[in-house]
């Protein structure tokens, strides 16, 4: 959308190709940054109070609700939360099956973003429609790409928007072999594509913007994190995720109108593929390590214009990942384990597309939901891309005002934000 | 009928927007979710709004508003009019679209509570004590069903407005694409409770694929016997307080499930 300037502020109305509704007010005074405003004006729809009262079986299908883009990472969250109080571990084929939806929804919701959502800011298109007219074979990878991810979804849980195979304990029904087994070759044709997508993007031109960030990603002993393992960062933080809410909290800063997310006593943090990578280099498979240090990219990439790239070398990850799955899949005896439901609090934590995505339940000892608490990735990273502005803004004063605009969408939609997401669970307050 | 959206009249191709109110943005994300048919449709339409998709936002009219999304802010309320207004066509995209969404379980409750359970500083935010489907504020041309909407009712629904004709939609229940599917009936085999037989169809009989009852996402059908199926529920043992939650989900606010889930809820009272 246009930018307007409205005295000396300027206005991004509507936020395009982000997932919800949000606009950007940037006040500027002589010649610099007064104010930076991420203005959220989604409306909300109160998640964890209708989620009171609710039986705990119902939280995947309910949470599922707050993003089309995201389901899986929702379902994931909820059940392992609700496992949790529960006493319930599950392992083998059910956990690999788990891994497998979460890989389907990585490859496509990444790929999404990286081709239809992001790749146009670097081309200088408006959408990937107006850049198919010029690079038809680039999108129509990008779509393959991106089926490819809701077709394991839809073979694995019925659909790919709101599976509806997901239960807590495990699934309603897990597939023969037989059926995964066509999903190999497609998946080998999507790592090859991802390694492709890989040394497009990283040609583009990435502006100079290293930033000095508190990462922060859950660490897995031996894997590359989707729902499991400790809450680290790249400042030294390592927590259980039980621990979330003492090391996390959330803040009103006075020149925004939405709270925060912040470490306590440290202030903002980044969350998403690029705190991920920095974190968990190490556990990725060889050939998206490769393929990273082939496009320039090490651990300490501090550059959230190249989160492009970390999401193409993620998408290798989550194809290479799947395949190893689906090559070696038997199935489990039962499709679920057998969950017992008892008044407790359980929480749970994930690696949605966009970043950790937290979960807390408190159960009644009817199995009904007496208090819920979620914390999406992006309300996470508010603070950090209003940030990311501040430093950006003051660099581009001399530009047109339209292409300042451009230039400070492009950076909030370096986080991919899903303010459908954030909106549910954001405290709006209005400056008076 | 309403006028249909002349595709060749003025030489122009027909002008599509996609709108969202509250929602999840997955009934959108559904035409982007057409991998094989996303550039023909493109060829065949100016999209000329849809955020979700592109910086490029033209002006209305348009000849096609995709409306996704339920009212529940005064904000919505007012531009659902504008949008009615901008619209040759108007489609209700999904459950929030035509019944309300998860989200009109506030119609149920005190949505003052509700603010306060998730709100820090409650008298901040600005909300509808009820959410409300698009059809209760402006004229609906035609409504597509789901949680989320079925692809293939999308592409109809499309192909079918470009061909200014009617589209073809079902209205009888999910019984008749699971029988229709060769599945086993799930309620009558293994017990397991099913809202099939009150639920529109759309999805395919996904979920009794799955070894699993239908759960509603297409909410009810044109003639649902909300009450029988809860009679045969409470016979496989589930309680009432349950038949009454499983009338109050993502289309709670469709009269036919308000009603039983209603109807349920003060029977579990007693």
């Amino acid at each position: 959308m246009s930018g307007k300037r409205i005295g000396s502020t300027l206005t991004v109305e509507t936020l395009a190709r982000v997932e919800g509704e949000g606009a950007l007010r940037l006040r500027l005074e002589g010649g610099a940054v007064a104010s930076v405003q991420l203005h959220i004006y989604e409306p909300p729809r109160f998640f964890e109070a209708l989620l009171r009262g609710r039986r705990f079986d119902e939280a995947p299908d309910v949470t599922a609700r707050i993003c089309g883009i995201c389901p899986v990472a929702y379902q994931m969250s909820a059940v392992h939360a609700l496992e949790s109080a529960f006493g319930v571990r599950v392992d083998g084929p059910i956990r690999e099956l788990r891994r497998l939806l979460y890989c389907g929804e990585w490859i496509e919701s990444h790929a999404l973003h990286v081709y239809l959502l992001h790749a146009p800011d670097f081309l200088g298109y408006e959408s990937a429609i107006h850049m198919a007219a010029d690079h038809a074979d680039l999108v129509q990878r990008g779509l393959r790409l991106k089926k490819i991810g809701n077709r394991v979804m839809t073979a694995l849980a019925g659909r790919e928007i709101h599976p509806i195979n997901v239960r807590v304990g495990g699934f309603y029904r897990v597939p023969a072999a037989s059926e995964l087994a066509p999903l190999a070759e497609e998946l080998k044709w999507a790592r090859d594509a991802a390694l492709e997508t890989v040394r497009w993007v990283s040609g583009f031109p990435f502006p100079d913007f290293d930033r000095d960030y508190e990462l922060v990603a859950l660490r897995h002993p031996s894997e590359y994190p989707l729902c499991e393992g400790r809450i680290a960062s790249s400042k030294g933080l390592d927590v259980a995720v039980s621990e979330y809410e003492e090391a996390f909290a959330e803040e009103h800063v006075p020149h925004s109108n939405a709270l925060h997310s912040i470490l306590r006593g440290r202030g903002a943090y980044h969350v998403g593929p690029l705190a991920r990578f920095a974190l968990n280099f190490d556990r990725l498979p060889s050939v998206a390590r490769e393929a990273a240090r082939e496009a320039g990219l090490g651990p300490g990439c501090r550059n959230p214009f190249r989160s492009i790239v970390v999401r193409a070398v993620e998408t290798v990850f989550a194809c290479e990942e799947a395949l190893r799955i689906v090559s070696s899949y038997e199935p489990p005896d039962r499709p679920f384990a057998d969950v017992e439901p008892r008044a407790a609090v359980g929480c749970g934590a994930s690696e949605a597309p966009r970043g950790i995505l937290y979960h807390r339940y408190r159960i009644g000892a009817g199995g009904l939901i007496e208090e819920a608490k979620i914390v999406p990735p992006t309300a996470q990273n508010l603070k950090t891309i209003e940030n990311d502005l501040w430093q950006l803004v003051p660099r581009h004063l001399d530009l047109p005002r339209e292409e300042l605009a451009l230039r400070c969408e492009q950076a909030i939609r370096n986080y991919d934000p899903c303010i459908s997401c954030a909106t549910h669970f954001l405290r709006l307050e209005v400056e008076e | 009928m309403p006028r249909a959206p002349s595709p060749r009249r003025n030489g122009r191709k027909p002008r599509l927007a996609v709108f969202k109110l509250a929602s999840c943005d997955g009934c959108q994300l559904t035409l982007l979710d057409c991998e094989d048919e996303l550039l023909a449709i493109a060829g065949r339409v100016e999209v000329a709004y849809f955020p979700e998709a592109s910086r490029a936002m033209r002006r209305g009219p348009y000849d096609i508003a995709l409306v996704e999304g339920s009212v529940t802010t005064p904000h919505d309320a007012e531009r659902i009019l504008g949008i009615r207004k901008s619209a040759g066509i108007l489609v209700s995209l999904g459950a929030c679209a035509t019944a309300g969404g998860i989200q009109a379980l506030r119609n149920f409750a005190d949505v003052g509570a509700y603010v306060s359970a998730v709100y820090a500083t409650p008298e901040y935010v600005t909300t509808l004590a009820q959410s409300t489907p698009v059809a209760q504020h402006v004229r609906v041309d035609f409504e597509l069903r789901g949680c989320p909407i079925a692809k293939d009712q999308l592409l109809e629904l499309l192909t079918a407005l470009l061909a200014g004709r009617r589209p073809a939609l079902p209205t009888g229940s999910v019984c008749q694409e699971c029988k229709r599917r060769g599945a086993v009936c799930v309620m009558v085999a293994r017990g397991t409770p099913c809202l099939g037989p009150v639920t529109q169809a759309g999805c395919g009989a996904l979920c009794p694929a799955f070894d699993r009852g239908c759960f509603g996402c297409f909410g009810p059908m044109e003639s649902p016997n909300a009450a029988s199926l809860g009679a045969r529920w409470e016979a496989l043992g589930v309680a009432r307080a349950d038949v009454a939650r499983a009338f109050r989900t993502f289309n709670a606010g469709a009269p036919a499930f308000r009603a039983a889930s209603e109807a349920y809820e003060r029977e579990a009272d007693r």
